[in-house]
């Protein structure tokens, strides 16, 4: 029958229409910004810097090496290394950035930064209401705007924060049992040497000349 | 003091003298750009057609308003740089690009992806096919008329998919998420009772939008018998996907390249027997079933394991001098990616075989004859995104 097609699709449309009103499934506007959905862990926006610690310029662990610069597609990054050296999380001196700018409305979300990072310095944010009217200086975050804390990272991306955590608390405790087998084999290598020393040449004998007494 | 300015006058359309078969003046025919900036044209996108009447007598597709030079891009950017810019070809598939991508660089560089990354390959690509179709058939029925409803039923399915997406990659559309030798990271925990939940959901959307549209008198009286594409020409003009499978040529490269684990899987190919319009339709619905099917056993087998080559490595990646050509059935046609490696940290070569571009250069053979209101009905089966188009 001429008509019964557009008919089966109006029965169709008015049982999308009226189960909107019963149907969660059928009902899936959100009305931003009074309604929001949860975040997946997984999503990602621009990224940031992470620090440990309270103290965010010290506790900042990109050591400035400038690899995510470099790998960067749009080279968004911008990055002057500082001339004064810290500790870094395993206690090697290393370089900070001086200037680490991220112009946002040149990044594309990548995260091409953070896989080339091997410092797990810097990590996806998830915040997305960013919106500014200033054009230029409102979207070119630098340093200080970038730095977020490790608990923040915790926050919003908790098993890949704690997968971190691990791997560095691992390659901590690996350089520190480094570092202690290296002074071990250090102070038996010297005790060694000493030993040789001491069986063919004779201990020095001292000074045959005296050490002036003080008196009184 | 006063400047005179100028001000280039603007000709949106042309009318021209029309040449009777005797070689003397007969009428007038009418040359209009449609487009750039036309709703109907899928992005910008300008056809200067050429009307008797309403009839169209001409067509010249111009593109390259979108062209922000890709190839180029990706040749002065490391390998894995240019896989985020892989996204913004086709923007609605960008898992399906960034397997092309990923596979030509494996061949390039000798990596094989491990079991189960062939696996998440596969769902997320069906996944994505899905989104693609449902989503053509939407903007095909807006480009006749069907304001919203349709395409809003899509989208209403494909947010479902999309958080899938995101859940998993961290993007909704630019996903970024293939590797080469692998994926980037693993399925979060319950992503695959999730997927898992929606394919088997699915099939009721697809039934709901057939009763919706594929009896409906218009979508009928506005779609069959128009833009035939006849078999020799769809051959020759090397059109591939739907546009050719609905022309009815068996021509799969899932069944023909066997790439991945495609070999693994029961699915047939739809294909069409008139390569009209709605030919192209209702493959794409069809082909909706046919990827659900591969959905089922893919997400029912896929095996634990790692997801990427121990081999491959993200930084320093320096693929030996050579060539390879990857190619995989993306949602549009056969999507493909060509390098040239001379050894270092960049390609020598790069290019992308789009579907889109090809499948866009026989439009004035299916338009010729036609009235300008089938042109978009006609431009909207053959599903292009003008980010691969002009590249
Ligand atoms: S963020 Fe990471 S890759 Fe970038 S300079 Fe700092 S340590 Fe290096
Ligand atoms: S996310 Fe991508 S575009 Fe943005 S700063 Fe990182 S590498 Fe650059």
């Amino acid at each position: 029958m001429l008509g019964s097609g557009i008919i089966k699709g109006m029965v169709e449309t008015a049982r999308n229409f009226v189960g909107s009103y019963i149907d969660e499934n059928r009902l899936v506007t959100v009305e931003y910004p009074e309604e929001r959905l949860p975040l997946k862990e997984a999503s990602r926006n621009f990224p940031f810097l992470v620090y440990d610690g309270d103290d965010a310029a010290k506790g900042l662990r990109c050591v400035a090496c400038q690899i995510c610069e470099k790998e960067c597609p749009p080279q968004c990054i911008y990055i002057i290394k500082d001339t004064a050296k810290k500790p870094d999380y395993i206690g090697k001196m290393q370089l900070q950035p001086k200037v680490f700018d991220i112009d946002l409305s040149v990044c594309m979300s990548c995260q091409i930064c953070v896989e080339v990072c091997p410092f797990e310095a810097i990590k996806m944010d998830t915040e997305y209401e960013l919106s500014t009217s200033d054009r230029f200086e409102g979207l070119l975050l630098h340093k200080e705007d970038l730095w977020k804390s490790n608990q923040y990272y915790h926050k919003i991306h908790p098993t890949e924060a704690a997968e971190v955590d691990a791997r560095l608390a691992e390659e901590k405790a690996k350089a520190e049992a480094k570092a202690k087998a290296d002074a071990e084999a250090k102070a038996k290598a010297a005790a060694e040497a000493r030993a040789k020393a001491a069986v063919p040449v004779p201990a020095p004998t001292p000074s045959p000349t005296p050490q002036p007494v003080k008196t009184a | 003091m006063s400047v005179e300015v100028e001000i280039p006058s603007s000709k949106t359309y042309s009318v021209l003298p029309k040449m009777g078969p005797d070689g003397g003046v007969e009428g007038e025919v009418l040359e209009v750009a449609m487009g750039p900036q036309h709703p109907s044209t899928h992005g910008v996108f300008r056809m200067d057609v050429v009307l008797d009447g309403e009839t169209v007598v001409k067509l010249k597709p111009v593109f390259g308003y979108l062209h922000r030079n890709h190839e180029q891009i990706a040749e002065s950017t490391s390998y894995l740089g240019s896989m985020p810019y892989t996204d913004r070809l086709d923007y609605f598939c960008s898992l399906t690009n960034n397997w092309a991508y990923a596979l030509s660089v494996e061949r390039l560089a000798g990596l094989q992806a491990p079991e189960r990354a062939e696996y998440i390959r596969v769902i997320t690509a069906e996944l994505t096919r899905l989104v693609n179709h449902t989503c053509l058939a939407g903007f095909l029925l807006m480009d006749m008329g069907a304001l919203g409803t349709p395409l809003m039923y899509a989208f209403r399915e494909r947010e479902k998919i999309l958080d899938l997406f995101e859940a998993l990659t961290g993007a909704r559309m630019m996903c970024n998420y293939m590797r080469f030798g692998g994926c980037r990271v693993d399925l979060p925990a319950g992503w695959l009772e999730q997927a898992r939940k929606i394919v088997a959901e699915f099939p009721r959307f697809l039934d709901e939008y057939e009763n919706l549209l594929t009896t409906n008198e218009i979508l009928l009286a506005r779609t069959q018998n128009v833009g035939v594409l006849p078999r020799e020409l769809a051959i020759n003009a090397s059109i591939t996907g739907p546009m050719l499978r609905a022309s009815g040529i068996d021509y799969d490269l899932r069944k023909v390249d066997k790439y991945g684990i495609y070999e693994r899987f029961d699915f047939r190919v739809p294909l069409g027997d008139h390569g009209d319009v709605y030919d192209r339709y209702m493959i794409r619905i069809l082909e909706c079933r046919e990827s659900l099917k591969i959905l089922n056993k893919a997400l029912a087998d896929i095996p634990a394991g790692p997801i990427i080559d121990p081999k491959a490595k993200i930084r320093g990646f320096r693929p030996k001098a050579g060539e390879a050509y990857g190619r995989i059935e993306a949602p549009k046609g056969e999507l493909g990616f060509y390098l040239i490696s001379d050894g270092g940290p960049n390609p020598y070569r790069y290019h992308v075989r789009a579907p889109s571009f090809i499948n866009l250069t026989i439009l004035e053979d299916m338009c010729l004859g036609h009235t300008v209101a089938d042109v978009v009905v006609i431009l909207g089966s053959v599903d292009i995104v003008l980010g691969e188009v002009d590249r």
